[in-house]
């Protein structure tokens, strides 16, 4: 049993909640360092959504009968909790999309579209994961719109010295991340919205990394719109979210057409549903949605807090361990960090090192982690990281550490 | 230490990782082909001279990868070098069923390369092992000048 005395929380007992902790990898037990990539789900959220399959499913917002008014009233009873969640004035700001990924494509095409033109600037920084980029890039093709990037320091954190020359009245956005997803940095995001806002900026954050580790509340940050993806904190694949300021949601056209999204249609021209229900045309993902709830209040009953105290000791733990190993080298900032580790080893490359590990039933991850630009910022082609959520242990990266030292061994 | 880890980086492998053989420019090639696989950042860069006819006269590699990699492109070159095309070929195919078919039997005219016979338990590092024979290929394909080859084909 692990007790971190302050918070009072049983992460021992919670590690139980999550059936999958109990798996084997390669007849060793599993060790889980991906959350990352995707979290694992507690049995709180695998239950929701065998009770949504069992008992209420139904397609929303068009049948009259029984089984869609439980759809419907536990889909929008989601959306109010992801708005109660992330501070949101109200629900209509919420839309559900597919994940991070959706959700900044449909800014990017949606208010884009209309608002971006030739001569513009959307201004991006150095450690975007693909996500937060390539749909900027595609947007500046279409546009004209020219890109600029904050760089980042040598110790993973934003160097703000030229953001004076950089966030002029031309920018028209800046799109950055609350966390890094390679180096763990946590960006001042309410400074920078604010930064962004007196030049007349819409600001966006790539909240992929953060929501589901830290208290958000957009209101405080101060952020246009934000973006997330429900598998990263509990929740299952498939579901994420977007919010958007009422204002601009409302000043934005619909990027996807279909049911569910119009008012009325004629054979040569419709009419469109206010938002959020202008930007979810088709059957959503209703499931996914309510699962997402599931994990919302699963993560509450915790303590968003306790989880980024928690998350915050395991990462700072990691860091310190790793470098008792040879050849080491630690990419990213060493005072705060969010919940990962990535590193670069002399002895092995990244990915002979996750294969090594996997025989262990060690899960780490190995490659650019769709940071490509930022890698070459570091003059590395990959790294291996370790990322952590609450189910994780000090004694489990004892064990990596363990594997990782076998590691040099073998390929030194 | 686990079997399958063994089979995979057995100790030629490893020693051919830490000390490429045929690693470095080729000042005179006749083809120099430029591989990469973006999915980790491995690069290649793959130099081959040919002879009178068209066999693999002198062949070296320069660029960073993983050691599977890395191995893979030393062992490849050794192995190579005289080699007429048909048999450059027929072995760039008996090489890709090593590493992927589960029933292959390696052949034995692949000599040293069979120690790469434990990829095939490694789907995911199929991709590392060919990186080097898709660049050689390119390589016959090309026959002169610069070429591009990617594991991810755009």
């Amino acid at each position: 049993m692990q007790k971190i005395a302050a918070s009072g929380v049983d992460w021992g007992a919670i590690r139980e909640d999550f059936p999958i902790l109990q798996e084997q990898a390669h007849g060793h037990p599993l060790i889980y360092f991906d959350s990352a990539a995707t979290s694992q789900k507690p049995r709180a959220v695998i239950n929701v959504l065998r009770r949504y399959y069992e008992h209420e499913n139904a397609n929303v917002h068009r049948g009259l009968h029984t089984l869609s008014s439980r759809a419907t009233e536990a889909y929008e009873k989601s959306r109010r909790r992801v708005a109660e969640y992330i501070g949101a004035v109200s629900a209509d700001e919420i839309v559900f999309t597919r994940g991070t990924t959706e959700s900044i494509n449909l800014v990017a095409q949606a208010w884009g579209g209309k608002f971006i033109r030739d001569g513009d600037v959307i201004l991006l920084t150095v450690m975007e994961h693909h996500s937060n980029l390539v749909p900027w890039q595609l947007l500046a093709e279409r546009t004209g719109a020219e890109l600029r990037f904050v760089p980042v320091r040598d110790d993973g954190t934003l160097d703000l010295d030229p953001l004076p020359s950089l966030l002029t009245p031309e920018v028209k956005l800046f799109a950055f991340t609350h966390i890094s997803n390679s180096l763990g940095t946590i960006n001042p995001v309410a400074e920078l919205c604010e930064k962004a806002h007196a030049v007349g900026a819409v600001t966006l954050v790539d909240a992929a990394q953060s929501a589901g580790h830290l208290p958000i509340n957009v209101q405080e940050l101060g952020c246009d719109f934000l973006a997330f993806s429900g598998h990263k904190m509990c929740g299952p694949t498939g579901i994420g979210v977007l919010y958007g300021r009422a204002e601009i949601l409302d000043s934005m056209p619909p990027w996807h057409g279909g049911g569910e999204m119009i008012v009325s249609v004629k054979l040569e021209k419709s009419a469109f549903k206010r938002a959020p229900h202008r930007f979810e045309a088709g059957t959503p993902s209703i499931a996914g949605a309510i699962g997402l709830a599931a994990a919302i209040d699963y993560l509450e009953q915790i303590g968003r807090p306790m989880i980024f105290e928690h998350d915050a000791h395991l990462a700072r733990y990691a860091a310190e361990r790793l470098t008792e190993l040879p050849g080491m080298h630690i990419l990213g900032p060493t005072e705060e960090r969010g919940a990962l580790v990535g590193f670069v080893m002399d002895a092995a490359h990244p990915h002979d090192l996750t294969t090594f590990a996997d025989q262990y039933g060690l899960a780490l991850r190995g490659g650019h982690h769709c940071n490509q630009p930022l890698m070459r910022r570091f003059g590395v082609s990959g790294t291996t990281r370790a990322s952590f959520y609450f189910y994780n242990t000090t004694e489990e990266i004892d064990r990596m550490i363990e594997i990782l030292r076998a590691a040099v061994r073998f390929f030194s | 230490m686990t079997t399958e880890i063994e089979e995979l980086y057995q100790e030629v492998i490893l020693d051919h990782s830490r000390r490429p053989r045929n690693f470095g420019e080729l000042p005179d090639a006749a083809v120099r082909v430029h591989g990469d696989n973006p999915a980790c950042g491995d690069e290649i860069h793959l130099g081959v001279k040919f002879d009178a006819d068209g066999g693999l006269d002198d062949i070296k590699f320069t660029g960073h990868g993983c050691a599977i990699s890395q191995a893979s492109a030393s062992l490849m070159t050794m192995k190579l070098k005289g080699k007429s095309r048909a048999e450059v070929m027929e072995m760039l195919s008996a090489f890709h069923d090593l590493v992927t078919e589960e029933t292959s039997e390696a052949p034995k005219t692949l000599g040293d390369l069979r120690v790469m016979k434990g990829v095939r338990k490694f789907p995911q590092r199929v991709k590392c092992a060919m990186l080097a024979w898709r660049a050689v290929e390119q390589a016959l394909e090309q026959g002169a000048g610069e070429a591009i080859v990617s594991t991810e084909p755009a």
